[in-house]
């Protein structure tokens, strides 16, 4: 596990670049929740479509009319379960989802005014309200005697056990962390998931009963794919990617040079973000969601200088052009079309970054232009991309890195179902990876009472 | 800038947008403020006998909002002054004295004895009011007692209290109806034939607002129990515009001028009543609810929409839409419409399509290739219905559209131009050949 030193001091790299108090001001809410009546206000404005665009832009069918018409009745009970039914985790969708991607940018009220109903508030809004009063929406069937191993208290993990519980199955979970949660207690922003949201949801969730957790097993080390298989009825693997991508520069283990992901692993955990050591000048390399997320979290921290350093253009980013524009609100400054080559360092501790400057091809590919710059550094953060760890998985398909599914998230093996980041197509959102476990609960459960 | 000032029965105000007898008129404080905010005129809150009548002391006022809490509809059990008879007269008489180019009318409720009336009417007409309003409409308590809308519900009541206060008084007499009844015509008619100058209308409709989602009981009560009250606001507009129509289309009260009152909350509202009939309207439930300061768009939306219209009075708008009501059996079957799509507005909410096709004719179509929502109307099935357009919630990207040449698909009857209605139908076992 990583500490608050995973920088080592040095020139402009140090602790309480802010104040305690002014680092929790930055990482409050990103967007504060709607009051109740701003929630039966915004309801109003659902025109409760036929075959509706926003359910069938959510990865996870959410019926996103019904949900909010229930708002609108001051049936929050019925609008949570309506939400919860098809996704357990929408509580955390409802903050971490890109709904200007997906339900939102469906939404017909972009036609005529392009604003569209807020969706991922509403449905905040619907899921804080039962999980503040606790009110149980669902029970258990009569237990089946089935047991079921999941592999990972992530999203899709607990999405798999959460849906396996209330068909009547035991399942135990295995994780390789301290604590259950996966990326929605290590990786999502702090400002997405604010006051240990990511623990009070999956407390929610477990208090279904007949799901147990275990920590710190990790698939490969404390336990195995082929014992599981032999000790349960079915196996879900929704264990993520376990590392992440490297540069391959020389120099890319100077102090300084650091995976973003391990540093908003420690972000979000450590009591007092202003121990965190922050660098004055940032470069995130990558141009996914997660450098988005380090690079805007470097500045709450009180960074001075952040720049994303991005391969290609605008439009190829990964990032949602929202999330673009969060970062530039943030003063992050944006550098497409540049891509690594060298690190600069002085007494092993980085001091810049070059890239080559790069143009497009015609054929989607990209060629230097001969040109290049450099960019002041102390912190250089890698944020591109991670990478499945395929060992113990060997039985399985792998195809790219990843572990090969059928529509209902089986694997190649018989007993053996996947879900979330580790499978190919996957596409690394929180609420398709919950979708991927209800899929394969369904699946499993199919499987397991067949001829019963 | 078109006129507006107003004449009504000789009663002169400067706009034709009164307060009616409620709350908001309840004494000169009020009145005063409501003159100097530009409303034309006022109908006290009503007069009765000595000893003063007394209100409840809790919830007289009840609203149904909308989610943002704008108020559709609003419900009173108030009952008619709770101050002595001399005190009104006294502030009365010095409101029409500080306000001489306002109207101030006497709203009046007594008992069905002519000693009463004999006995009130002079003196009330003597602090300078410019004319009465009988109150045969209040739904609530009063009518318990043998008044209000217990008049207004029985012709004969309200011709005999007519006639009597006709008697005693030189100034015009309104008479104010209650929409709680089944034909507006019998006590529109009994107006006429008591000496009614004018009818102003509607009152208020019996009503329980909902009940208390914790306690089960009615909402709201007094104490533990509550009772029902009289229901106005944007809501009874529709209610009211009926029965102001059907009193301006009736061959008998036709000629009998109307005071338009239910639920005017805008310069449309009071376009909607002139146009059907009403020489004025009255207003409450928007004041109760803004404040005075409410008439200052109405005056101007009136104006304007007379400049628009080239109409250089209010006068020229009364009655415009009284032909243009019928009863069905003169509706012409002949007429065929269709509904339209303008696909260029339609944001595919399929609204339309949900509509027609669980509760309608089945008749709009709908295409989804790869997300391409397409939705159609399928003339073939379409009777022209206009639920589609009712639900739309885009301005003009519905319409229905009259077929005027050709054969309608579903029928397959040839597009006839000549009238045909009910009376004359093969179907109709009355018909008239």
């Amino acid at each position: 596990m990583s500490d608050n030193k995973l920088i080592s001091d040095g020139v402009n790299v140090k602790s309480h670049r802010l104040s305690k108090k002014e680092i929790e001001n930055n990482f409050s809410d990103l967007h504060a929740p709607l009051s109740a009546v701003e929630a039966l206000i915004e309801s109003d404005r659902c025109y409760f479509c036929y075959d509706a665009p926003c359910t069938k832009a959510c990865p996870s069918d959410i019926d996103v009319p019904g949900f909010i018409q229930s708002i609108r009745s001051d049936n929050l009970t019925g609008a949570a379960e309506k939400i919860l039914s098809e996704n357990i985790f929408g509580g955390m969708c409802a903050r971490d989802c890109p709904t200007e991607e997906l339900c939102e940018q469906a939404c017909v009220r972009n036609d005529n005014e392009e604003k569209p109903v807020e969706i991922g508030l509403l449905q905040r809004y619907a899921t804080d309200s039962v999980l503040s009063s606790g009110v149980k929406l669902f029970s258990r069937k009569k237990e089946t005697g089935k047991s079921i191993a999941v592999v990972g208290a992530g999203p899709a993990g607990i999405s798999c056990a959460h849906r396996l519980a209330v068909l009547g199955h035991k399942i135990t979970v295995y994780d390789a962390q301290d604590k259950p949660g996966g990326l929605n207690e290590y990786g999502i922003a702090a400002y997405k998931s604010t006051n240990d949201f990511a623990q009070q949801e999956l407390q929610y969730i477990l208090d279904i009963g007949g799901i147990t957790i275990k920590t710190g097993m990790k698939l490969g080390n404390q336990i195995n794919l082929e014992d599981l298989q032999e000790q349960y009825d079915a196996v879900f693997l929704g264990c993520g990617l376990g590392t992440v991508n490297q540069l391959n520069l020389d120099n890319e283990n100077v102090s300084g040079v650091i995976d973003a992901v391990e540093y908003i692993e420690n972000l979000r955990q450590i009591d007092s973000k202003d121990e965190l050591m922050v660098g004055k000048n940032i470069v995130v390399v990558g141009g996914g969601m997660t450098a988005i997320d380090i690079a805007v979290q470097s500045k709450l921290l009180g960074a001075e200088q952040v720049t994303i350093a991005y391969r290609r253009g605008k439009n190829i980013m990964a990032a949602s052009e929202y999330e673009q524009l969060l970062a530039k609100k943030h003063d992050v400054q944006i550098q497409y079309n540049v891509s690594p080559k060298r690190l600069l360092s002085e007494n092993s501790h980085v001091t810049a970054m070059e890239f080559d400057v790069m143009q497009s091809q015609g054929d989607g590919g990209l060629k230097a232009s001969g040109e290049s710059i450099t960019l002041k550094a102390d912190v250089v953060f890698k944020a591109i991309g991670q990478k499945l760890v395929t060992e113990g998985l060997n039985s399985l398909e792998i195809i790219k890195g990843r572990i090969v599914v059928d529509e209902n998230r089986k694997t190649s093996l018989t007993k053996v179902w996947a879900g979330g980041d580790c499978i190919l197509d996957g596409n690394n959102l929180t609420v398709s990876a919950v979708q991927d476990g209800k899929l394969a609960a369904i699946s499993i459960n199919e499987t397991l009472t067949q001829g019963v | 800038m078109a006129d507006l000032s107003s004449n009504f029965l000789g009663i002169k105000s400067p706009n034709p947008f009164w307060l009616a007898s409620a709350p908001p008129t309840d004494k000169a404080y009020n009145v005063n403020r409501a003159f100097e905010a530009g409303w034309g005129g006022v109908s006290w809150k009503t007069l009765g006998e000595d000893p003063h009548i007394v209100n409840v002391n809790g919830p007289r006022y009840t609203s149904m909002m909308s989610n943002d809490r704008r108020v559709i509809g609003f419900n009173n059990i108030e009952l008619i002054t709770d101050r002595p008879f001399k005190v009104n007269l006294k502030e009365m008489r010095q409101v029409k004295r500080d306000w001489p180019d306002r109207a101030l009318v006497a709203s009046v409720m007594f008992p069905m004895n002519e000693e009463s009336w004999a006995k009130h009417i002079p003196i009330i007409e003597d602090t300078g009011v410019d004319g009465f309003e009988l109150n045969f409409g209040c739904p609530h308590g009063m009518s318990e007692r043998g008044m209000g809308a217990a008049v207004g519900q029985v012709p004969e009541y309200i011709k005999q209290a007519t006639e009597w206060c006709k008697k005693y008084a030189t100034v015009p007499v309104i008479v104010k109806l209650t929409p709680n009844i089944t034909d507006v015509l019998y006590p529109a008619e009994a107006c006429l034939e008591g000496g009614a100058d004018a009818v102003s209308l509607i009152n208020t409709i019996n009503s329980i607002m909902r009940v208390d989602y914790d306690t089960l009981t009615m909402f709201p009560t007094t104490g533990n129990m509550g009772t029902h009250g009289g229901y106005c606001g944007e809501a009874v507009k529709p209610i009211a515009l009926n029965m102001v129509a059907e009193i301006a289309r009736n061959e008998k009260t036709k000629n009998l001028p109307i005071s338009g009152i239910g639920g005017v909350t805008t310069w449309k509202d009071a376009v909607d009543f002139i146009a059907l009939g009403a020489s004025n309207v009255q207003v409450c439930t928007a004041a109760m609810v803004y404040g005075f300061k409410i008439v200052e768009d109405m005056k101007t939306g009136l104006s304007n929409f007379l400049d628009e219209k080239g109409m250089t009075s209010v006068d020229e708008l009364i009655g415009k839409a009284v032909p243009s009501v019928t009863d069905w059996k003169f509706l012409n079957l002949n007429h065929v419409d269709k509904a339209v799509i303008d696909q260029d507005k339609c944001i595919k909410c399929g609204r339309c399509y949900i509509a027609c096709e669980d509760a309608s004719h089945q008749a709009i179509e709908y295409t989804n290739n790869n997300d391409d929502r397409v939705f159609t109307v399928n003339d073939d099935e379409c009777v022209g219905c206009n639920l589609c357009v009712s639900v739309c919630p885009i301005v003009d990207c519905m319409s229905m559209v009259a077929m005027t040449s050709g054969t309608d698909p579903r029928t397959g009857k040839k597009i006839s131009s000549e009238v045909a209605d009910w009376t004359t139908h093969a179907n109709n076992p009355l018909k008239v050949s």
